[in-house]
């Protein structure tokens, strides 16, 4: 079941809310996809930080000062190792992705009136492309973007099988697109998306592409030069990091010419009453007091994966996902909304089951430990795409095992007895 | 299913063999309420005659726990006076926020019911609103009706 070289026990040892109870029984976590859980490393850097080391950064001249910058500065290289950045001035630290994507949208929509950012302009006539799987946080940016500025929001379709309809991508990317913004792996499908494919149109076009990695960070290597696109977006709270930090990496010559989001402290270069410049990037994205502790514990989360091996992930996970996917088939009326194989799709799994509600299948697998998320989760396009108000989903992380699987089976089974 | 299940048996008989499903032709008032986090939606048509409800009809779709509390709460207001159901919506909703910690007299549990088995709703907020979804629609839809003018619907499901 497992790969060689993987050791998921170890893993769990990693991890001290594992050995909790729920309900008088082990909790069996299957919610990584919504949050995952941190192992001991990145709980005591962020409390080694605050112990030890903690002041501002960037400010102070102080021993702390230069200590807490330093571990700052250590993350961002850490962060850009793990993309396989060119350089670390293209890591930007957002609170999250929901931020990161945000980012960009309103400094696009600041070039409206920056001096010499007219190459990213919007208006009337532009297009502003994304995908019908999409999280709402790469939905409602871009949706608010095309209302701001008179561009036209449209979107690449979904099929049965919850894949990009192949031959509209090159229908729906033209000439008149101006920005493409698109997930690497489906939160609410597991569809792995042809991220190469979708970023070489938007370069042909002259578009800029944007790639909502938050669901792809956790679960395979993730090569910003090999993706092709003009910006990765990922969060450190999906990726066995503390909440409340995220990434943005851009590509430098973009990065240098694009107008500020958030205006403040740390962002500039002079400020007077007359009028500011502003500092180069990543600081120049990165206004105010960041969250210090947060980015160095994402750091260390980083360096956890890396260590564990992102290839070593992807496979425990993918011979995870394939004994989930005959499981879970294996129940009398379940359907699977995603690919119901293997093949290009993540470890993630949504599904449904005939005459019961999803928010009653994820209570009544509380009843037995197991978390699993019940909702549209953030992407109800792709609810409304297949006619469904919701779907239960079950993901799984590095320290997920195939006795836990076999644990959502059963409970499944049992919930559709209660409802028989 | 264990005691401490959130499911208990009434729950799930409500829920399978509905009570009072369907839409009345002869009514005073109709309302639709939805609840977002589950999707759920009921609609409930109400008749009021000398101050009492007469008849009550919803359908609606969603969790377990919302249609349950809906067929629930039709069986307990149907043929009360609109006072008393008022009354027995204030009970139900103050043991939804409860948070688990209810203390029901026995003249309480007479009085609710069925409705009692929703009780372990109220550890979960998450739930609580799919809980009061009918019972809400119900208040909105005797307001509407022209009950205690003056009143406002303050029981818009949010």
């Amino acid at each position: 079941m497992t790969s060689v070289g993987f050791d998921v026990e170890a893993v769990r040892k990693d991890f001290p809310i594992l050995s909790r109870e729920i309900h008088g029984v082990p909790l069996i976590y299957l919610d990584s996809a919504n949050s995952a859980q941190k192992p001991q490393v990145v709980i005591d850097s962020e409390a080694d930080l605050y112990a030890n080391h903690y002041a501002n950064v960037a400010r102070a001249v102080h021993t702390l000062g230069s200590e807490v910058t330093h571990a700052y500065e250590g993350a961002r290289d850490k962060v850009a190792a793990f993309l396989n950045a060119p350089s670390r001035d293209e890591v930007i630290f957002t609170r999250n992705i929901t931020e990161a994507l945000n980012l960009l949208a309103y400094s696009l929509s600041n070039a409206s009136t920056f001096p010499g950012a007219q190459r990213f302009r919007l208006g009337p006539g532009d297009e502003i492309v994304v995908t019908e799987m999409e999280h709402h946080s790469n939905i409602v940016p871009w949706q608010q973007l095309a209302q701001r500025t008179g561009a036209t929001f449209r979107w690449i379709p979904i099929d049965d099988e919850g894949r990009l309809v192949e031959s509209a991508i090159d229908e729906v990317i033209t000439e008149r697109t101006k920005v493409v913004s698109f997930v690497y792996q489906s939160n609410a499908l597991g569809t792995i998306n042809p991220v190469r494919r979708i970023a070489e149109r938007a370069r042909a076009v002259g578009a800029l592409s944007i790639v909502d990695a938050a669901q792809a960070a956790p679960h395979l290597p993730l090569d910003v030069q090999d993706i092709g696109a003009d910006f990765v977006a990922f969060t450190g709270h999906k990726l066995y990091g503390p909440s409340g930090v995220g990434v943005l990496w851009g590509r430098y010559e973009l990065l240098a010419d694009l107008p500020p989001f958030l205006g403040g402290g740390e962002m500039i270069e002079t400020v007077a009453m007359s009028g500011s410049t502003f500092t180069a990037p990543p600081h120049r994205f990165e206004a105010g007091t960041p969250m210090i502790a947060q980015a160095v514990a994402l750091g260390t989360a980083v360096d956890y994966v890396t260590a564990l091996g992102m290839d070593e992930i992807r496979e425990h996970e993918k011979a995870l996902t394939a004994y989930a996917l005959d499981g879970l088939q294996a129940i009398d009326g379940l359907r699977i909304i995603g690919p119901s194989t293997s093949l290009d799709r993540g470890a993630t799994i949504s599904f449904t089951l005939p005459g019961i509600h999803p928010h009653d299948v994820a209570q009544l697998l509380d009843e037995q430990g197991i978390a699993v998320r019940a909702g549209h989760h953030c992407a109800r396009p792709v609810c409304l795409r297949y006619g469904i108000p919701a779907t239960t989903r079950a993901s799984f992380g590095v320290y997920t095992t195939s006795d836990e699987i076999d644990a959502l089976v059963s409970g499944v089974k049992h919930v559709q007895e209660i409802f028989a | 299913m264990s005691a401490d299940s959130l499911y208990q048996q009434i729950i799930l008989d409500h829920y399978k063999n509905p009570h009072h499903r369907g839409l009345p032709d002869d009514f005073d008032a109709e309302v639709h309420h939805v609840n977002p986090t589950c999707g759920d939606e009921v609609t409930v048509r109400v008749k009021l005659t000398g101050g009492a409800i007469v008849d009550l009809g919803w359908d609606g779709e969603g969790c377990s726990i919302s249609q349950a509390s809906t067929s629930v709460m039709s069986e307990l207001v149907v043929g009360k006076a609109v006072d008393d159901a008022m009354a027995l919506q204030d009970k139900f909703l103050s043991l939804m926020q409860s948070r688990g910690n209810a203390t029901l007299s026995e003249a309480d549990e007479d009085e609710l019911d069925d409705a009692v088995a929703f009780e372990g709703v109220s550890k979960y907020p998450a739930r609580i609103k799919c809980a009061l979804l009918g019972w809400m629609a119900m208040k909105s839809a005797v307001a509407e009706a022209g009950w205690g003018a003056g009143t406002n619907s303050a029981g818009e499901t949010a």
